[in-house]
């Protein structure tokens, strides 16, 4: 995404489209109703979620606007009550560590030193499940987990929006915790 | 005696100069050294460096030291020092810079391999899968999902469908690794009514080129993908991230 945005602009190339997170349209297809997303699952289970703030999505391109309807969407499918946020957050939030280049980079221990912060973010929270909504923010959150012993689940946004609708196949469910592996199968 | 804090013999500053001309809003002379780059920024410590260091030695004209620190591959060019700096110091601009000047053997393998995959196909998957691959993936775990989840004989997942509204492209992470995972987003789409479509080409959507400070493959890169969906006629390149 934001290669693609900087590089259209940096090597001056003519295009002739619009350029769109489907995070955005997650958020659009709530409000207009044509994804019908509820968080009753959620009701009882009380299972709590925060939820990482892609570099290059939010400071990077689109900034709070696309934080918000990040958190919408979350809000919507794990039920307002059951999301914590983590602090700092949106503009402000911390890399991962996972961008750049850094999960190929080979500079893992120093990688891990950066995503300290991250992971204590993410725990401080004391949520159980950190949804990434980028590739690389999903590895590197969930090799912190691993990393540090966080005991911790990193899943990503779709998984949860297909878990809420009640539409999540047997094996669409390789990021979730035994306590939601099965639900609504 | 004690040692002076800064060893100023080797000063060059032919860095400086090139970021002067290269980052012309870079503001490197207005950083007033206040500290809130390296404050909040998770690579302090990395190295012995911090972005306030960086800068300052940027601006004395260390080129060596500039030049030679692994520190520019530990930074995530996440650019929370560029947000914070009260100056509008262009400080991640400086570290791509750095990175530039590394000789491209000696840039970190993994960056610079997945850059040189994405340079193979015209798909600019950074796990080098081919056209073929690709659509081979898609259809096959379409039709898997059709045949066995009840409800879904009617699942899309259209490739090279002229006209489409929405281009989605595809981390190479999914078909290649764990393609299950491109199902649910399937599904959403298909509730939310959406046109859309993937394209053979430029269907990749990670950019290692861009991080390895390639400026020729990253250009490539770039109108490989907008081109693909031109070529479809699509009005949206959506993101799946």
């Amino acid at each position: 995404m934001y290669a693609v945005r900087a590089g259209l602009k940096k090597f001056n190339i003519p295009y002739n489209f619009e350029i769109k997170s489907i995070i955005q349209l997650y958020a659009q297809w709530i409000r207009e109703g044509k994804l019908k997303v509820n968080s009753d699952w959620n009701k009882d289970l009380k299972v709590k979620f925060t939820v990482q703030d892609p570099c290059q999505l939010v400071r990077k391109s689109f900034g709070d606007p696309v934080a918000d309807e990040l958190r919408f969407v979350v809000k919507a499918v794990v039920g307002e009550e059951n999301f914590i946020d983590m602090t700092p957050n949106k503009s402000n939030n911390y890399c991962c560590g996972g961008g750049g280049g850094y999960l190929q980079s080979g500079y893992t221990e120093a990688r891990h030193h950066y995503g300290q912060i991250k992971f204590n973010q993410i725990k401080n929270t004391g949520a159980t499940y950190c949804i990434a909504p980028c590739h690389n923010c999903h590895s590197q959150i969930h090799d912190l987990n691993d990393h540090f012993d966080g005991g911790y689940y990193t899943v990503h946004l779709w998984t949860l929006i297909c878990l809420s609708l009640g539409i999540l196949g047997e094996n669409e469910r390789a990021y979730l915790g035994p306590d939601l592996a099965e639900l609504g199968l | 005696m004690t040692e002076p804090a800064l060893d100023l013999k080797n000063q060059k500053a032919e860095f400086r100069k090139k970021v002067e001309e290269l980052l012309p809003n870079g503001n490197l002379n207005l950083c007033f050294t206040c500290g809130t780059c390296a404050g909040g920024c998770p690579a302090t410590g990395l190295e012995n460096m911090d972005p306030r260091k960086f800068v300052r030695m940027v601006a004395l004209g260390l080129d060596d030291e500039v030049l030679s620190t692994p520190w520019v591959w530990m930074c995530s060019m996440c650019m929370r020092c560029n947000y914070a700096c009260p100056m509008n110091v262009d400080i991640a601009g400086m570290v791509g810079l750095a990175r530039q000047a590394w000789p491209r053997d000696q840039r970190p393998k993994g960056i610079v391999n997945s850059c040189d995959m994405a340079l193979k196909h015209d798909t600019c998957s950074a796990m080098g899968a081919s056209e073929e691959d690709f659509q081979f993936v898609v259809e096959d775990v379409l039709e898997e999902v059709r045949e066995t989840q009840p409800g879904w004989e009617d699942l899309q997942a259209p490739v090279n469908k002229e006209g489409a509204y929405y281009y989605l492209n595809q981390n190479s992470r999914e078909p290649v690794t764990e393609p299950d995972e491109m199902v649910p987003l399937w599904k959403i789409l298909h509730l939310a009514g959406a046109d859309w479509t993937y394209g053979t080409k430029g269907w990749g959507a990670e950019n290692y080129c861009m991080f390895a400070q390639d400026l020729e493959a990253w250009e490539h890169i770039v109108r490989v993908k907008a081109k693909a969906v031109e070529d479809l006629g699509c009005k949206v390149w959506l993101n799946t991230e």
